[in-house]
């Protein structure tokens, strides 16, 4: 029995660890990822002020924090019982799109990017952001970087700082916007839109078909939907839909009734599930809950895009590709073909003179009580709920975030790729870093997911028969 | 020969090699004038590649994050042996940050919480750091009592302060550092956030505190309309970016330079601003009146900063959260 370690995963966002068991004959028994961190957001915002939760939850993530800011934001709404005004709704939203886009843009590019435009066999040292500047041209890389820059300092008009932004109050926002800000953004919206339509285009042809499509996991898929059933980030209703791409259900503030986190008594990591479907073990299919979230879980969710030229490019996809589209890979298109709506609405939002308004808080607050509040962040779909004493105080937190979600998923997927390509024991850099970019494809953010996870899971050690029994359990770092 | 960087997060959000990443086109520049030789958030030079390098092979490590467990204090130290500077960028390096806040629980209580949520099944096993399975002993990583900054546990340069550490800050320490010019230790502003913050003050006393959704802002100082600002307590260098959006200061960028202690330093400014120093003149019952209106002052005048401030000892010898922190 030998063991593979990739220490740490690289290029996706916070702590990993991959441990591939070999067997006997050489051939690849089991593999599993581990996220080595925590720092318990549960607990340590058991006290706190109501106004700090946004401040203190973007620091879950300082990938996704407007993700959580805003989640965190909605959250106080919720606890509040107070509807935020028209006007800062639209900024909000434009926030929140504009933090959709740079995300998506980052794991095109930086993170993702490298496996297809570089190469996933390509040497270690130019399997990075400077190889893809090489690939596809200083001009195109200068262009990335340049619409990073601009999409960002929509942020930070509105929300200060553009990383940990600071503007979100139960009922509004703080800041609004003047001429100067709103012509500024309404120049950065139309390069943001041509950026987005080169990139899809570049991915198009470059890097779709070079996505792995066998790779499959036919699981439920959850995401939030509008009032006419479309992709949406900041609001709407959760949808899910089954492995034959049937409504199965829709929820939100009552997600307790349908979202529940499986505990083994052998590893310390959460497995969320559909609790109508119960869990049945990391396997796919109608007869277990596991569901997945982000990209390509909204685009099968969904009825089609709200916007014109994502609108488009969605029932492309779907004319190439079964519904509900269940290979991995699918989450490199369907984060293109987001960057579209995303760029689309922050142009749309940009070209609305009411942003201009400034009924930005809307005073009506009442005593806090419990709030829930839910978002689409880039990785999928983000529950906060706060339970507040009168005073305004936190006495409760509970948060399921998207990387949690997918960690059933990505376990699988890592399993199956190491026995698709690792055989007789041979391995070497490409390989494994093949195995990487099957699993980068969900875009996983340890750093969201180890908000809470403690230690190392002991996942690695376990080696169990179908029926669940214990083959088989190896001490922790022996070779 | 080109300087060799090293960038690492310890328990972190991942916003500060997001920071890295937003220098934009300076970060074109900087791999043009150094060669950065490990970087998981972007890079896939993996642990081996940096346990073959021979002793002082990195210039400057800059380490994010506070220290949580056994493997950040493994990668701190194995960063550490090979490196000839170490940087401490961004704030939980510096102090602890957010994650600090968790020292305010013991290590059981986070635990049972964690396993106890509203979604959770019910909770089957208690982790611990040593298993045994079929007469073997399986170890994890063990999760700290406490979050550290990084200079407890291996020595520091520089420090980079900020949550994360704006462009220009880390700009001017990455000129100076790599230019040898590195007069500084601390790359943060040796005045306050209310140097850099365009209000108006009035110098008004305060009569009640107030929360920042219970105001109709009016532009003037924002502790002066009676938000817990930290701009006075807390270095300036970050443009004060937070307030020019109408948000009270949260002391992210860390402490000013006289002040020893952050959350001391603001509750001194915090009483100066209610007029608490000429209590003599107050009644005994209006003054507790005051201070009881402050609710939750760990989290509001520690946020960042509570594993390096002066009360940290205390919280270590107290272990009693669920009588911290609140009004108890």
């Amino acid at each position: 029995m030998s063991k593979i370690t990739i220490d740490p995963v690289t290029r996706l966002e916070g702590h990993g660890k991959i441990e591939i068991f070999l067997d006997d004959e050489e051939e690849v028994k089991g593999a599993y990822l581990q996220v080595p961190e925590l720092r318990g957001f549960e607990k340590f915002c058991e006290g706190r002020r109501a106004e700090d939760m946004p401040t203190i939850t973007s620091r879950i993530c300082g990938v996704c924090r407007e993700a959580h800011y805003l989640a965190s934001t909605k959250t106080l709404d919720s606890a509040f019982g107070v509807t935020p005004t028209e006007t800062a709704t639209k900024l909000r939203e434009l926030v929140y799109n504009a933090y959709i886009f740079s995300d998506h843009l980052l794991h095109l590019y930086f993170l993702a990017g490298p496996d297809y435009l570089v190469g996933w066999n390509a040497p270690k040292a130019e399997r990075n952001i400077l190889g893809v500047i090489k690939k596809v041209g200083k001009d195109v890389g200068k262009r990335v970087i340049e619409t990073r820059a601009k999409v960002t300092k929509i942020i930070e008009i509105l929300g200060g700082k553009p990383i940990h932004p600071a503007f979100g109050i139960p009922g509004g926002v703080t800041k609004g916007l003047d001429e100067e800000e709103f012509e500024q953004i309404k120049v950065i919206a139309d390069s943001c839109v041509e950026f987005a339509e080169f990139t899809y285009k570049l991915f198009k042809t470059s890097v779709f078909r070079e996505v792995d499509q066998e790779g499959k996991l036919e699981t439920y898929y959850m995401g939030l939907v509008d009032d006419k059933d479309r992709v949406s980030f900041y609001d709407g209703e959760v949808r899910v839909v089954d492995p034959e791409g049937k409504e199965f259900c829709r929820f939100g503030f009552d997600y307790l009734d349908y979202i529940k986190e499986h505990v083994e008594p052998w590893t310390y990591v959460k497995f969320p599930y559909l609790k109508p479907v119960g869990w049945k073990g990391f396997k796919d299919g109608k007869d277990s809950g596991i569901y997945k979230v982000g990209p390509i879980a909204r685009l099968n969710v969904a009825k089609g895009m709200k916007t014109k030229l994502a609108n488009e490019a969605y029932k492309e996809f779907f004319e190439e590709h079964e519904r509900p589209a269940h290979f991995t890979g699918a989450y490199i298109q369907a984060r293109a073909i987001e960057l579209l709506q995303a760029a689309e609405r922050i142009k749309e939002l940009s070209e609305d003179k009411t942003l201009l308004n400034k009924d930005l808080r809307n005073p009506d607050l009442k005593t806090p009580s419990r709030g829930v509040g839910i978002t689409e962040a880039a990785r999928g779909t983000l529950f906060h709920d706060y339970t507040f004493d009168e005073q305004g105080l936190v006495r409760k937190v509970n948060l399921i975030v998207p990387t949690t979600q997918n960690s059933s998923p990505i376990s699988m997927t890592v399993r199956d790729s190491a026995k698709r390509y690792i055989k007789k024991g041979v391995v070497n850099d490409g390989i494994l870093n093949r195995i990487e970019r099957d699993y980068r494809t969900y875009d996983p953010c340890f750093a969201c997911a180890s908000h809470f996870i403690p230690g190392e899971e002991p996942l690695e050690l376990i080696l169990r028969r179908e029926d669940g029994t214990i083959f088989k359990r190896i001490k922790r770092g022996g070779a | 020969m080109k300087p060799k960087l090293a960038f690492y997060w310890c328990a972190s959000c991942g916003g500060c090699e997001v920071a890295i990443l937003d220098l934009n086109e300076a970060l074109l520049d900087l791999v043009e004038k150094a060669d950065i030789v490990f970087w998981p958030c972007a890079m896939d030079f993996k642990r081996s590649d940096v346990e073959k390098m021979g002793d002082n092979h990195i210039d400057f490590s800059f380490i994010n994050g506070a220290i949580r467990t056994s493997e950040d204090v493994e990668m701190a130290d194995l960063l550490r042996k090979k490196s000839k500077h170490v940087v401490a960028f961004g704030s939980c390096s510096c102090f602890g940050g957010i994650p600090g806040l968790a020292n305010m629980s013991s290590k059981k209580e986070m635990l049972e919480r964690i396993y106890d949520t509203e979604s959770t099944e019910e909770r089957a096993v208690f982790p611990s750091v040593k298993f045994e399975f079929d007469g073997e002993i399986l170890t994890l990583p063990e999760f700290l009592d406490e979050a550290k900054p990084l200079e407890e546990v291996i020595k520091v340069d520089y420090f980079i302060p900020g949550c994360p550490p704006q462009t220009e800050q880390t700009l001017e320490a990455l000129d100076s550092l790599l230019n040898g010019r590195s007069d500084k230790k601390v790359f943060a502003s040796a005045k306050s956030v209310c140097d850099e913050c365009p209000r108006q003050k009035e110098d008004k006393k305060l009569s009640t505190i107030k929360r920042i959704y219970e105001i109709q802002d009016d532009g003037r100082c924002l502790l002066e309309q009676g938000i817990p600002c930290l701009g006075p307590a807390t270095a300036g260098g970050c443009g004060a970016r937070c307030v020019k959006a109408n948000y009270p200061c949260t002391g992210c960028n860390g402490p000013t330079q006289e002040a020893i202690d952050q959350g001391a330093r603001m509750i001194a400014s915090l009483a100066s601003a209610l007029g608490i120093e000429d209590e003599e003149k107050m009644e005994e019952k209006k003054v507790d009146e005051l201070i009881d209106e402050i609710i939750d002052p760990v989290g509001t005048f520690y946020k960042f900063s509570l594993p390096k401030s002066i009360l940290k000892k205390r919280w270590r010898d107290l272990d009693k959260s669920k009588t911290i922190g609140g009004r108890s």
